[in-house]
């Protein structure tokens, strides 16, 4: 990683044997000549192997070739049997992985988080934290005498806690 | 267990007479959901999984439900039960003969909903529908996933959501398909064009039975491919938007060839019957395309005298399982074309003689 930017250049280069890869945002590829000026085929060879070889660890982010060392504490898999089979093996995977399954999401879905339909109990855990942050709410505005928007608060929060 | 009972009945989803069935023979939905505390199916030992099939099965007989779940054991079952299982698309080619151990499927005597167990994930929830129906497929697919979730811990992640074993189907875990008949998009050769637009916007184009088949009889299934970062309702609604794209264009191209070559497709229709009623050695994939030349007949009202629900029928029953329980035996493979052709030209004479 060289910005913040999501990264939509993958690199992947192998040198006896040892994997290494970058991931850059399109700005931080040109900027290293890693893309043609016009939209083409042909990447700068050159350019890639400088930026494959850059002594600096700083530069070349480090943790891109810790992926092959990761493994599952619950059910063992590791990083080679997870892009060999494309499957997880536990739900412990999608934390463990997490590095590697971002990108991987954003290029399959372009997008990482889910945002539809939640099981009843998470349902219940959203709405206990939003409750929770409305309290909040009329505690300051009752502090700051605006009891108008403390009785709205107040209704709202007893109209949340009697639903369902 | 006896499967046979089956055999004289038809899954509603064939009826053909759902919204717009003139271009959209079905319409399915299906999510995949694991229980949390177990490796998913594929890292599960044999004796994990009979735990997961045995708090399924449990959960199926006491959760509240429209209709009756009946669980099937499918290593219990004959080659030739399952290979029928897959016809009748309820269950997949992976759970009847890939995977291992433990594994099964429950379905209502509609056929109309379904779930596997122990497939790639340890819950795969299905609903079909005869006909264009996306709406109410979720409506029954939600209801039965909330009535099941009373019962099983599900595996969700609060940034990920519903985990499955597989990151492509992550998030919502949802898969709509529709299956379409779009036999003047072929003849017109502007299929090609269509599913080209489609694989733009992330929608995958299969054949009549998934992942891997070849496109038989002119049918499609059209589904999405992103599952995770948009709702339920948003990946619906825009397959919804698309299929009615494709309906139009089919239904133009229809009435094109209604407009320009009337003579020539009436001459089509009546060959493909006639073929259909005199063959004595037929392959699926011929009857397949005879079947479908005469669907498109009977949408085109070249023909009045075939009711659609019986050619969508056939195109089940003369798969090769259906025809070894209809024969009571297995078949070698010029038996079965033998045996197709004897089935086709019964079942004819049979609707022709109501007419």
């Amino acid at each position: 990683m060289f910005c913040d930017n999501v990264a939509t250049v993958h690199l992947t280069d192998i040198v006896n044997k040892k994997k290494r890869e970058a991931h850059l945002c399109e700005k931080c590829a040109r900027e290293r000549d890693l893309l043609p000026e016009t939209a083409g085929k042909a990447i700068d060879l050159k350019a890639l192997v400088n930026l494959m070889m850059a002594p600096d660890p700083a530069q070349f982010a480090p943790s891109a070739t810790v992926p092959v060392a990761l493994q599952c504490p619950k059910c063992g898999l590791t990083y080679a049997a997870f892009k060999g089979e494309g499957r997880f093996g536990c739900s412990h995977d999608y934390d463990v992985f997490r590095s590697v399954l971002e990108p991987l999401l954003e290029r399959v879905h372009r997008g990482t988080a889910h945002t539809g339909k939640l099981p009843a109990a998470a349902r219940d855990a959203a709405r206990v934290a939003r409750v929770a942050g409305l309290r909040t709410e009329m505690a300051s505005a009752i502090a700051s005498e605006n009891y108008e928007q403390a009785a709205r608060l107040r209704d709202l929060i007893r109209e949340m806690e009697t639903a369902q | 267990m006896n499967l046979d009972t089956l055999l004289p009945n038809l899954g509603e989803w064939l009826r053909g007479t759902g919204p717009e069935s003139d271009v959209v023979v079905s319409t399915r939905i299906r999510l995949a959901r694991n229980l949390a505390d177990y490796p998913f199916t594929g890292r599960a030992t044999p004796a994990q999984k009979s735990e997961i099939v045995s708090k399924v099965k449990e959960a199926i007989a006491r959760v509240e439900l429209p209709f009756k779940l009946d669980y099937h054991d499918v290593p219990a079952m004959s080659v030739l039960d399952r290979q029928f299982l897959v016809e009748r698309q309820l269950i997949s080619r992976e759970l009847a003969a890939v995977l291992e151990g433990p594994r099964g499927v429950a379905f209502d005597d509609k056929e109309s909903a379904s779930v596997m167990v122990n497939e790639e994930d340890h819950l795969r929830l299905q609903i079909l529908r005869s006909g264009f129906a996306l709406d109410d497929a979720w409506t029954d697919i939600d209801k039965l996933d909330d009535a099941l979730e009373t019962r099983l811990a599900y595996a969700f992640h609060t940034q990920f959501g519903y985990l499955t074993a597989c990151p492509t189907n992550v998030g919502t875990g949802l898969r709509g398909s529709v299956m379409l008949h779009l036999p003047a998009l072929g003849l017109t050769k502007q299929i090609d064009k269509v599913f080209r637009a489609l694989q733009k916007i992330n929608l995958a184009v299969r054949g009549l039975h998934g992942e891997g088949s070849r496109a038989f009889g002119d049918l499609y299934q059209i589904s999405n491919q992103v599952t995770l970062g948009k709702s339920e309702q948003k990946i619906l609604g825009e397959i919804k938007e698309v299929i009615l794209t494709i309906l139009q264009y089919e239904r133009q191209a229809r009435a094109v060839l209604l407009k320009e070559r009337k003579q020539a497709e009436q001459d089509r229709v009546a060959r493909a019957l006639g073929t259909l009623g005199s063959a004595t050695m037929i392959t699926a994939e011929e009857t397949m395309e005879l079947l479908s030349v005469v669907r498109l007949g009977i949408h085109l009202r070249l023909i009045d005298d075939v009711p659609a629900t019986a050619v969508n029928q056939l195109f089940i029953q003369t798969q090769a399982a259906h025809l070894q329980k209809l024969v009571g035996h297995a078949l070698d493979g010029e038996e079965r074309n033998a045996a197709r052709a004897k089935y086709l030209k019964a079942r004819l004479r049979d609707i022709g003689s109501h007419r």
